[in-house]
């Protein structure tokens, strides 16, 4: 019996030592959260002026053409897959590596129909360890990316495209609803759809120097370049908000388990001591 | 005289936002000034200075480089993929680069990626142009 007491004993003491570290990490998770949303925002901006250029050049001149509108036949899809390198954020990677997969699994039948750009090492790893066709990889991303750390990877896949190497790029990112809900999703990047529409009420006539096509042709792979990295910037918030929400949960979990154990300990330490009593008293009753 | 807001923006934050006189870029074209009320115009940027000129023949300089601009009324918006007023550049590593850049360009490695080496030097020599004359 003494026994059941001391390991119980340990049990709380561990679990309160992990109860511990949990809590700090979710708390650590919630102020990098913070930051990351306002990363996310401030890369908005720009986002948003180059669609309206794009829009506006969409809208203003008509039969615009660009490889990067068009759709055509396709022989080879390439997918952003965008994880993140650390784990300890609940289903945040599994889910997104799981839709990736079954997404694939559905379209494809052989690996020469697709490529897969990864971002993070928990995907890197998974693809690799997988022999699933990784053209390229960035891990180790800092705490707030910044447009070049990103640019490795999103101007290498618009270039891909460009050389029609391959025909279509598919995004697959956490999207950040808020800081308790990430959807893992996947959306199609190139060809771009027509970015027009939004912009219609404020029309403006540009002149454009040297010309129309020419501009846009500086503006869609920036354009494309943009969104991927706002992807990464939106995963990260996320990352962030997964990690809270998993830490949270763990600490609970130990905070009842805690419970638990102390209500078992109590109910050892008084079953010994009743026993101890009544062995004395059995005892006493023999002697006497 | 009549005045314009200027705004830097790249992917990363808002780098200048105030009122200006004129804006000297130099487009893919060739060098363009615009004074307010010019009409609407869209271009891209070479990676060179861009300088804006304030109130009272103050002017700033900043090191753009994988931009373009946009003109719409009053305003002037130059959109940049990174974009540096030279008090934030690091000259030291401004100039390592440019020395990286130029070993590479002499080499003339056969895979070596040339455009990106030239690139690399132009925007090296750029930063340490701007920062020249504070």
């Amino acid at each position: 019996m003494a026994k059941g007491i001391r390991e119980l004993r340990r049990r709380i003491k561990s679990v309160k030592n992990t109860r511990q570290i949990t809590k700090a990490m979710k708390m650590v998770a919630a102020a990098k959260l913070r930051r990351a949303q306002e990363t996310a925002e401030a890369a908005r901006p720009y986002a948003r002026k180059i669609q309206e250029v794009i829009s506006s050049i969409a809208s203003g001149t008509t039969n615009v053409k660009h490889p990067m509108l068009q759709s055509r036949p396709v022989k080879k899809t390439g997918y952003i897959v965008i994880t993140s390198d650390r784990g300890l954020a609940g289903g945040y990677n599994a889910n997104m590596i799981r839709k990736v997969i079954t997404t694939i699994a559905e379209k494809h039948k052989s690996q020469d129909e697709y490529t897969i750009f990864v971002i993070g090492r928990k995907g890197r790893d998974y693809f690799r360890k997988r022999n699933y066709p990784v053209i390229q990889e960035i891990i180790g991303l800092p705490e707030s990316p910044t447009f070049a750390d990103v640019k490795k990877i999103s101007s290498a896949a618009v270039q891909l495209f460009a050389e029609e190497k391959i025909d279509e790029l598919y995004i697959c990112y956490n999207e950040f609803q808020s800081a308790i809900s990430q959807v893992p999703t996947i959306t199609r990047l190139l060809p771009l759809d027509a970015v027009a529409g939004e912009a219609s009420d404020r029309k403006v006539n540009y002149e454009y120097e040297p010309s129309a096509e020419e501009v846009l042709a500086v503006l869609l792979p920036k354009y494309a370049e943009t969104i991927v990295y706002s992807s990464v910037l939106d995963s990260k918030a996320s990352f962030y908000g997964a990690q809270m929400t998993a830490m949270g949960n763990a600490t609970d979990n130990a905070t009842d388990m805690i419970g638990r154990y102390t209500l078992q300990y109590n109910r050892a330490r008084q079953a010994a001591i009743t026993q101890e009593i009544s062995e004395i008293v059995a005892g006493a009753n023999a002697q006497a | 005289m009549s005045k314009m807001t200027v705004e830097v923006v790249t992917p990363e934050r808002v780098v200048y936002s105030g009122e200006a006189n004129m804006v000297i870029a130099r487009g893919v074209e060739g060098d363009l000034g615009i004074l307010p009320n010019h009409m609407p115009l869209v271009t891209p940027l070479k990676i060179a200075p861009v300088r804006i000129k304030l109130e009272g023949d103050k002017e700033l300089v900043i090191a753009v480089s994988g931009g373009f601009m946009e003109v719409r009324g009053d305003k002037v918006t130059i959109i940049a993929e990174s974009a540096e007023l030279p008090g934030d550049i690091d000259v030291e590593r401004a100039k390592q680069a440019k020395e990286r850049a130029e070993k590479r360009l002499n080499e003339k490695h056969p895979d070596l990626d040339m455009i990106r080496a030239q690139r690399a030097l132009e925007r090296a020599l750029l930063r340490l142009d701007v920062t020249k004359n504070i």
